[in-house]
């Protein structure tokens, strides 16, 4: 009760001084700030593992009596070049970068069409559309993996990129479709009623007009689907079979986890690169990504 | 097209007349058409038809490389007396129920703290959501590592540092323990994304209530059950569905860290529908798995869907 009196006026007033008195901040640090280290410390502590993991020398890594194991006392980079030179690292790096980019791209645009068409050209029925793409979303990988990868086996595309670029935008596409739509409607309709008046045609306005207003819904999309691409794991487990076509998730676990003795050094440095691209890119954007996120959850 | 330009004869403006492909593209119901067109083909062919083809395989007798004939409900029925199935089956249900509570339990209770007045608060933010960008593989086997039988650090930590036990923990080795690692792991997983949701949600209620509410003598848990909650029940709503969902469904996490094993005890549906229509080769069993797992999603999103939604009415319609 003393913590809310407390609390509530500096947050009203925000010129107040932060500590108003010394029995608030105490138990403001016992009820906020302490759990909260915990939830960080447990959230991030399995990425400190990795990293520490990574750059453990094997003779350390197995004996927990003589070193601490919480810290690195010779640090090695045996790990990631052996991982670097010694396995194809690099082309699942590249594999899994070419499938997340295009199908990326291939969603985007297709969103981007679909989007406009179901929230500025406004036909009969493109309510339904609208709901339907966003049901198709609810349709998860784990019951269709069976008949894509017979379609896929059909159509000739096992074991190529070209299958994950296909499949990946029906994960891609209803999410981003609706996150596009949610932003078109943020966008004043009366920009597009001049645009016309003016004589411009519909494309020449979804192009200057509203895709440039849409640039940071765009990105948020494209983040999104980005970093989906990258984690999917189902299909290309199912539909590649070659090492080097593999993408990075799937090669980690099928082609470093052979026989009984795993190598856990060489594990956690590819767990830790894979990780890396995503995290750096995601990084960069994070203020879009919450907004995707939290923007297609409120819709 | 020439009616107009010969209209226009005594004065003529210099592109009166619009190509027949310009036109084209003015045309709504064609500009609707050509829109919706990549997006709706895309999911046609490779959700919708998949999906029927799904349900079809699984009243087949498909192996991979040889097309099969109808047989009836006979995968059905044969899944009827495999225990491994009714294993998946429980644990699935198991899996999700128990995962789900604490997700939520703990997300919304780290989301109430986020939702203080806290310093580096988008840093802090940023922080959190590692774990849901991270590939879901990877992070497993930071996971599998940290639960490993000889050099677990959690052991290490318990039995050297702490001393609270005697042995190392065998995480991966039996059925139980097998279970709660696992839906430790996919908790682990999942908070960050229930958590910035919920705190999107908590930050849409106005301040302005919780002052009124305080002027009025309500205490702190007064305030979560009387404002809080009922205003954060449309958007726990939507949220609840889709952990639900993409729980029940999960397939990355368990495939990583133990495969099913040990002996069959932690296969979920979508595990073992993989074992055994990919590497097996019963593409038709595989498929009658996957497709089972159709009526608890439907029932499972209607529940959460709909027992929320109507809460949030009554208690939308109470107040206001």
């Amino acid at each position: 009760m003393s913590e809310a009196v407390a609390q509530r006026p500096r947050k009203v007033k925000a010129d107040l001084p932060e500590r108003l008195s010394w029995q608030s901040n105490r138990r403001r640090l016992v009820t906020v700030y302490l759990p909260l280290l915990c939830f960080v410390f447990v959230l991030l502590f399995p990425f400190y593992w990795m990293t520490v993991t990574t750059f453990k020398p094997n003779a350390e890594l197995y004996n927990y009596a003589e070193n601490n194991p919480f810290w690195v006392r010779s640090p090695t980079l045996a790990n990631i070049n052996k991982l670097l030179f010694e396995t194809s690292y690099p082309s699942w790096l590249w594999n899994t970068m070419l499938v997340a980019v295009c199908s990326t791209v291939l969603s985007l645009v297709a969103s981007v069409l679909a989007a406009y068409a179901i929230q500025r050209l406004r036909f009969r029925g493109s309510t339904y559309v609208g709901l339907a793409i966003y049901i198709a979303y609810l349709v998860p990988p784990s019951i269709l993996f069976i008949p894509l990868a017979t379609m896929v086996f059909q159509l000739g595309l096992f074991d190529s990129p070209l299958a994950l670029i296909l499949t990946y935008p029906t994960f891609l596409i209803p999410f981003c479709t609706w996150l596009l739509i949610g932003y078109f409607k943020s966008i004043p309709y009366e920009l597009e009623e001049c645009a016309l008046m003016d004589g411009a045609s519909r494309l020449q306005i979804l192009w200057r007009i509203t895709l440039p207003l849409a640039v940071p819904g765009l990105i948020s999309a494209g983040i999104f689907s980005f970093t989906l691409s990258w984690n999917e794991f189902i299909y290309a487990l199912a539909f590649i079979s070659s090492s080097e076509n593999k993408t990075v998730p799937v090669a980690i676990l099928t082609e470093l986890v052979q026989g009984d003795v795993y190598q856990w050094g060489a594990l956690m440095a590819g767990s830790l690169l894979g990780s890396l691209p995503v995290a750096i890119f995601y990084s960069f954007f994070v203020d879009y990504y919450v907004s995707s996120l939290t923007g297609a959850v409120k819709e | 097209m020439s009616v107009s330009t010969e209209r226009h004869v005594t004065w003529r403006r210099p592109e009166v007349a619009p190509s027949l492909l310009a036109r084209l593209f003015d045309s709504k119901p064609f500009l609707i058409a050509i829109c919706l067109l990549p997006a709706v083909g895309l999911l046609l062919v490779f959700l919708t038809y998949p999906l029927g083809l799904g349900i079809w395989l699984a009243f087949t007798d498909t192996h991979v490389g040889r097309g099969g004939y109808f047989v009836g409900f006979e995968n059905f029925e044969s899944l009827w007396y495999d225990r491994v199935f009714w294993g998946a089956v429980f644990y699935t249900v198991f899996y999700t129920g128990v995962a789900t509570v604490l997700k939520f339990g703990l997300g919304l209770w780290l989301a109430l703290l986020l939702n203080e007045n806290l310093p580096f608060k988008s840093l802090l933010r940023a922080i959190i959501l590692l774990p849901w960008i991270v590939p879901t593989v990877l992070s497993a086997i930071a996971f599998w590592w940290m639960y490993d039988a000889q050099f677990s650090i959690i052991s290490y930590v318990l039995v050297d540092v702490l001393g609270w036990r005697e042995t190392y923990i065998d995480f991966l080795g039996t059925p139980w323990h097998a279970r709660w690692s696992l839906i430790a792991a996919n908790v682990w997983r999942g908070i960050p994304f229930v958590a910035i949701s919920l705190l999107a949600g908590l930050q849409t209620i106005s301040p302005s209530l919780y002052e009124a509410a305080l002027l009025d003598g309500a205490s702190s848990w007064q305030r979560f059950t009387r404002i809080t909650a009922p205003l954060l029940m449309p958007i726990l709503a939507v949220v609840l569905t889709f952990s639900v969902l993409f729980t029940f469904t999960d397939f990355q996490l368990v495939y990583a860290i133990t495969r099913g094993g040990p002996i069959n005890s932690t296969h979920l549906m979508a595990t073992l529908a993989f074992q055994r229509g990919i590497p097996g080769g019963q593409l038709g069993e595989g498929a009658a798995i996957a497709v089972s797992m159709i009526p608890f999603l439907i029932l499972a999103t209607m529940f959460s869907y709909f027992a929320l939604a109507r809460r949030k009415w009554q208690q939308g319609g109470d107040d206001e």
